[in-house]
């Protein structure tokens, strides 16, 4: 009886030494994620913590929701934008780290519906009168909303489309509503619909790169994970080739 | 029209359509719940209550599912030609009677669970039919029951955010109402429209509170004088 308390304490302060000693080593990320990257950041996310033990706290909103965050001193060590723009002003309004800012993914947009055959390849459907809404995110906070709209007013649809545009909060609320069949089309980020072994269900158009400015999304440090060498190490892995080969797998271009 | 004033317009005109619909719908209910023994009266009264506990997230989430065009609301609206009730004022009032059932009937329940069971049996020998003890007699008692209930019943449809970020789409003069309104301006960085409108809310909530403390007092006051 004795022995095994005895050999029970023992392991249990072993046990506690050792994740003591584990816990020292390895730090923790605050993450802000744009909507769109959220599906493979789950996997970098998850490939980052075996590499290096180091655990993330990960949240999504859309890239405005987390400029007006930051502003307001949210505690995130690493903001993963959909533009480049917001990283550049955060770094000017002295919120980053200066330099640190990269192009971690070039977004794609798709106009994608839920039922197949919905989506022709040449984005004519947006010209019919075959959908009652179209969803697209807030163009005034998520970089796609934005692409969406200019993709629009280049096909010269933005006004006549004006009363059938649904907005979301965030590019995950668009897909949302279209996923629910509540808005017939919507445009989405290509990652959301083509997800590697498990694509979404419908038609999709992939809209021409001339249709809007490049979707060049931007990681940078902020100032409140200058310090952190977890925060520094998530940002090398992003560039490294495992990474890279993930975000390629969901439809971005690098 | 400015932007703000289309919002303003849209949710008054929202919060007046919803208290409406409830005091219609919600005075019956709250009049079965209040003269009720069955020993389903738990399972009735907490249905209304329910909006109270839910976070607005999930009624926004089944509301969107259920008016959906595969949902069972859904296919009753397009099955009458209605089309369907999501990003439509239509869907908003819908979301609104339910989000703020509780506000408007418990007050009008409690109400009517505080007149005295002899009075109606007294009226009932004079041979007052029930319509007749119902609006000569429960309905005036109730006054004050009342005007908690439109008062909460306006106000809480006016605040009302979750249920109307999920199914509304955030349309100008359709469904974007003041509370979206503000959220976006928050958002967006743009602090000066964000305060304009949210220190009106303030106010106004304020407002319509003071005036149901004072209405509501005096009624009270009296009836214990009588007493």
């Amino acid at each position: 009886m004795n022995l095994v308390r005895h050999f029970t304490a023992r392991t249990l302060t072993g046990c506690a030494l050792f994740a003591a000693f584990a816990f020292a080593q390895a730090g923790e990320v605050t993450v802000a994620v744009a909507a769109n990257f959220a599906g493979p950041f789950a996997r970098i996310g998850e490939a980052f913590t075996t590499a290096t033990g180091h655990t993330l706290k990960v949240s999504t909103a859309s890239t405005g929701a987390f400029h007006a965050q930051i502003k307001a001193a949210a505690p995130f060590d690493v903001l993963l934008a959909a533009d480049d723009e917001t990283p550049r002003q955060l770094v000017a309004e002295g919120l980053a780290v200066p330099g640190s800012n990269f192009t971690y993914a070039i977004g794609k947009l798709v106009l994608w519906s839920v039922q197949p055959g919905f989506v022709d390849d040449q984005g004519a459907v947006l010209a019919s009168s075959r959908f009652a809404h179209i969803a697209i995110a807030n163009p005034k906070l998520a970089p796609y909303g934005a692409a969406a709209l200019e993709a629009l007013k280049a096909r010269r649809l933005a006004e006549a489309m004006a009363p059938r545009i649904v907005t979301a909060e965030t590019v995950a609320q668009a897909w949302q509503f279209v996923a629910s069949g509540n808005a017939e089309l919507g445009f989405v980020a290509l990652s959301q619909v083509a997800i590697p072994g498990k694509p979404a269900v419908g038609s999709y158009w992939v809209v021409p790169a001339n249709l809007y400015a490049p979707i060049r999304q931007d990681a940078v440090l902020l100032k409140a994970g200058e310090n952190n060498t977890a925060a520094a190490a998530l940002l090398d892995y992003l560039k490294g080739e495992a990474s890279k080969a993930t975000i390629r797998a969901w439809g971005y271009g690098l | 029209m400015s932007a703000a004033w289309i919002a303003i317009r849209l949710t008054a005109e929202l919060a007046a359509l919803s208290t409406a619909s409830l005091l219609l719908a919600g005075t019956p209910l709250a009049w079965a719940l209040a003269r009720s023994r069955s020993r389903w009266k738990p399972l009735f009264a907490s249905l209304v209550a329910l909006p109270l506990v839910l976070p607005p997230s999930v009624l926004g989430f089944y509301l969107l599912l259920a008016m959906g065009p595969h949902g069972p609301i859904g296919a009753l609206t397009q099955g009458l030609g209605l089309g369907r009730l999501p990003f439509t004022f239509a869907g908003l009032v819908v979301g609104s009677v339910l989000y703020s059932m509780p506000f408007v009937v418990q007050p009008v329940q409690q109400a009517f669970e505080s007149i005295p069971e002899r009075l109606l049996e007294a009226a009932a020998t004079l041979r007052a039919t029930a319509l007749d003890r119902f609006f000569t007699i429960a309905l005036p008692l109730a006054r004050p029951g009342f005007v908690t209930a439109c008062v909460l019943g306006f106000a809480h449809t006016v605040g009302e955010f979750g249920v109307v970020l999920m199914i509304g789409g955030n349309i100008p003069g359709e469904t974007r109402v003041l509370s979206v309104a503000i959220y976006d301006h928050v958002e967006a960085g743009e602090l000066p429209e964000a305060h304009m409108l949210a220190a009106g809310m303030v106010v106004f909530a304020l407002g319509v509170l003071c005036a149901l403390y004072a209405i509501n007092r005096p009624a009270r006051e009296s009836a214990e004088q009588a007493r």
